[in-house]
């Protein structure tokens, strides 16, 4: 059985599948390093990962179109989350409590409207999928190849994202400006910046980034919808964020974790390891839980974190 | 040119229906300090926070160097060379000073930061100034003061003419107040005019070129600052009656010893030594003042917030040593800690439960573990109408009243139950005139009352005033014991380190 598990075609494939399995928790996550630097806790990420999937799914089915299902996705997830904007920034609710009920509304938003869509069919209706992208060259090296640089377009545009939202929220006057109203937004008033305005683009960014992870999962993952299809993928990406102190690098690190745990209970399962598969299939969320402990002494959490700003308040 | 930089014209404003600006005239002379004085709620900081666009005044105009204009947000005030350094810093505390002063400026990048030209440019002004920074170190690394200093170069670097300072040297100790007044004046002749909001009367007589006093959003009067100007008048417009600044003297002699402190030594945060063999005795019926560096720590050791190494205190020959704070609260040692906002209240509590926060297990307050809120709403009224607490009716948070009314709350609760010794550490630290007036009277009364107070201060006139005696510390070691009516001299001598004898002094 050992034997099975340390050859070297079981470890290339267990870590190319760790990378394909890490996109969907890093997108969301580096989407929420944006919108929590900014003040606001969105814990509806996987509800608008749900929207995402069904609107990705949707619109990719009815065009024809992978990337205008993506496109879909995308303003699809910013509208759910302009619901969790509304309720948090204009109209100062908890935000705890409208993401936990923006979560719970969003699943079942997402099966309704797959029912009114697609009906109940005998099978159900499915996509083509992202095709693989062979790197020229480097596809070829050995291991290091089949690892990094076979996979589908939509996993190397996640990873890109990295650089991209450090840099953003590094280099950039607008970086600077989420920062600032999450950290002291009285301070970013006083000096002219819309703490709204800013913090409603903050959370859109993260919804974009959401339905962008939720189509993903539809049409460059699995190739239908399903109701559970999100899986929790959602708060292990709010857990990713804290992990990773809102640093993009270091969220790449917990979102890879995470695939790792995944990729390796599947591969477990399927070699038929007696052991029972409901202890497999918790084996991601263990060691999210571990990570969080270990690392959640340090997170520097902004200061004005879940707190809505209202200017005549002393 | 015009002479006149800001001119506002019968400014009026109202929060919640209730008046608290009812047309106000104000004036500022470029090139001059102008002192804004007032107690605390009379308007001063509502009024400037109008005129930086913070708030729209209801009624009134304001002309900047001769033009009316409408202030309509701070970004509006700052294009019109208006700058303003707030109470509460207006900086994030994990980012770097030039991070602070790019926020809300357009960087001549495009959507790209300008860090290193924008630091450079900081790096000279600053020198002009003489106000040493490093542009990259990070606010949290920075000392009160020279977040102070960044405030006020930020205000610069964004090319304020006018620059609103709201009571700047609250936070400054006194070596920092000199130097930072000697920056205002090198900005003053250097043509910036400046408005300095303060309730402290001798920052008016020793830096103000005019000043304009206000009271319950009213305006009392304007005048030039000279040597005509005395104290005393510009209290009795401030607060519109004479306020004592001298108390009489003790007319009960202090009694037995009752409280002893002996050979205490204990160290300070860093793990170096803070107090080093100290002794003192207090009597029934008596003020001890201190004044010297291990004050912070001698508190902290007296009230169980803080492990000593070796040595006693003895309260009523009951020795207390390294017991929990709420031993300390039981044998009657009350605390009036040095930040009200910290250690003092629960800042989110209501008025009512503030009160009974060292009785909470207790009876009558508490029977069979529920509150008696008909007890409670008793011993509230009776306590809210002796001390004068300004309040609606308790249910509010701590943290919406004045300091001054912060702090009655305090005393009220620390004094109220008539505690065997009262530790006072910096009781009027921000407070205005009157309210630090009433604040003294209450400790001398439970001095009177038989309290063996013991009072700390960096306010040397309080500590002169209120004391039967003072002890001086230098460097963690007790120097000495003076007599009431001991000169500043005297004491300075102390704290240098000259050593007296003791017992010579003792009485």
């Amino acid at each position: 059985m050992l034997s099975n598990i340390f050859t070297l075609g079981f470890l290339v494939s267990l870590l190319a599948s760790t990378i394909r399995l890490a996109t969907p928790i890093l997108v969301p996550a580096l989407g929420q390093i944006f919108t929590q630097k900014a003040g606001i806790l969105n814990l509806g990420v996987e509800g608008t990962m749900t929207i995402g999937a069904v609107s990705g799914f949707s619109v990719a089915y009815l065009t024809g179109n992978l990337w205008i299902g993506i496109l879909g996705g995308i303003i699809f997830g910013m509208l759910w989350s302009l619901l969790m904007a509304c309720l948090s920034i204009t109209m100062k609710a908890n935000q705890v409590i409208a993401g936990i009920g923006l979560n719970i509304l969003g699943a079942g938003v997402a099966v309704y409207a797959y029912r009114v869509i697609f009906g109940i069919q005998k099978l159900p209706p499915q996509v083509e999928t992202f095709s693989i992208i062979n790197i020229p060259l480097l596809s070829d090296i050995p291991i290091i190849g089949p690892i990094f640089f076979q996979h589908n377009i939509l996993v190397y545009l996640g990873f890109l994202l990295v650089p991209i939202t450090w840099f953003v929220l590094e280099k950039t006057t607008f970086g600077l400006k989420i920062k600032a109203v999450g950290e002291h937004p009285r301070a970013a008033d006083s000096k002219g910046i819309s703490v709204a305005k800013i913090r409603y683009s903050a959370v859109l960014i993260g919804g974009a980034y959401a339905g962008a992870a939720g189509a993903f999962m539809t049409i460059a993952y699995l190739n239908q919808f399903t109701e559970a299809i999100i899986g929790g993928r959602g708060y292990i990406a709010i857990s990713v964020v804290i992990f990773s102190r809102f640093i993009p690098k270091r969220s790449m690190l917990g979102a890879l974790l995470f695939g790792f745990a995944s990729a390796l209970q599947m591969r477990l399962q399927a070699l038929g390891i007696n052991i029972a598969n409901q202890l497999l299939l918790m084996l991601p969320y263990i060691m999210t839980v571990l990570a969080l402990i270990l690392a959640s002494k340090k997170s520097e959490i902004p200061s004005a974190y879940t707190i809505p700003y209202s200017r005549l308040e002393r | 040119m015009e002479t006149i930089a800001v001119k506002m014209e019968k400014i009026t404003k109202s929060f919640n229906d209730v008046k608290v600006l009812d047309s106000i005239e104000f004036k500022l002379k470029r090139g001059s300090i102008h002192g804004l004085l007032g107690e605390n709620g009379a308007g001063k900081t509502t009024l400037m926070n109008i005129l930086y666009g913070l708030y729209n005044q209801e009624d009134g105009e304001i002309f900047i160097n001769g033009k009316k204009e409408n202030i309509s947000s701070p970004v509006k005030a700052i294009s019109l060379g208006i700058g303003m350094v707030h109470q509460h810093f207006m900086l994030a505390r994990p980012f770097s000073v030039v991070e602070n002063v790019m926020l809300g400026r357009k960087s001549r990048r495009g959507i790209l930061l300008d860090t290193k030209q924008t630091a450079e440019e900081l790096k000279t002004l600053a020198e002009k100034y003489k106000m040493e920074i490093d542009p990259y170190s990070k606010i949290w690394q920075l000392s009160v003061g020279e977040q102070q200093r960044v405030e006020i170069l930020t205000a610069m670097y964004q090319g304020a003419e006018i620059l609103i300072l709201d009571e700047p040297t609250a936070v400054l100790t006194p070596q920092e107040v000199d130097a930072f007044f000697e920056t205002l004046k090198e900005m003053r002749d250097d043509g910036k005019s400046i408005i300095l909001i303060t309730h402290k009367l001798e920052e008016i007589t020793s830096i103000a070129d005019e000043v304009t006093v206000l009271r319950d959003g009213k305006m009392i009067g304007r005048r030039a600052v000279d040597s005509t100007v005395t104290k005393d008048d510009l209290t009795r417009m401030m607060v519109g009656r004479d306020v004592l600044f001298d108390f009489p003297k003790n007319t009960i002699e202090p009694g037995e010893v009752k409280y002893s402190i002996k050979n205490v030594c204990a160290k300070n945060d860093k793990g170096l030594p803070a107090l080093k063999e100290f002794s003192l005795d207090i009597r029934e019926n008596e003020v001890i003042g201190v004044d010297g560096n291990g004050q912070k720590e001698l508190c902290e050791v007296l009230t169980g917030l803080r492990k000593s190494d070796s040595g006693e205190i003895i309260l009523n020959d009951k020795k207390m040593v390294n017991k929990e704070p709420v031993y300390y609260i039981e044998q009657g040692v009350s605390h009036i800690p040095e930040d009200r906002h910290t250690t003092g209240l629960a800042l989110n509590w209501s008025l009512k439960r503030n009160l009974i926060l060292k009785e909470l297990n207790k009876a009558p307050f508490v029977k069979n573990g529920l509150l008696q809120p008909k007890v409670i709403d008793k011993y509230w009224n009776e306590t809210k109408s002796e001390y004068q607490i300004k309040s609606i009716n308790g249910e509010e948070k701590a943290r919406a009243l004045s300091g001054g009314n912060q702090q009655k709350i305090i005393l009220a609760r620390e004094i109220n139950l008539n505690p065997q010794v009262l530790i006072a550490n910096q009781p009027t630290r921000g407070l205005d005139v009157s309210a630090a007036e009433y604040v003294r009277k209450k400790v001398l009364d439970a001095r009177n009352a038989g309290t063996s107070v013991l009072l700390i201060s960096a306010d040397l006139e309080e500590i002169l005033q209120l004391s039967d005696r003072i002890a001086v510390i230098f460097d963690g070691k007790l120097m000495g014991i003076l007599p009431r009516g001991a000169s500043t001299h005297e004491i300075g001598a102390l704290m240098m380190g000259k050593k007296q004898e003791v017992a010579s002094c003792e009485n």
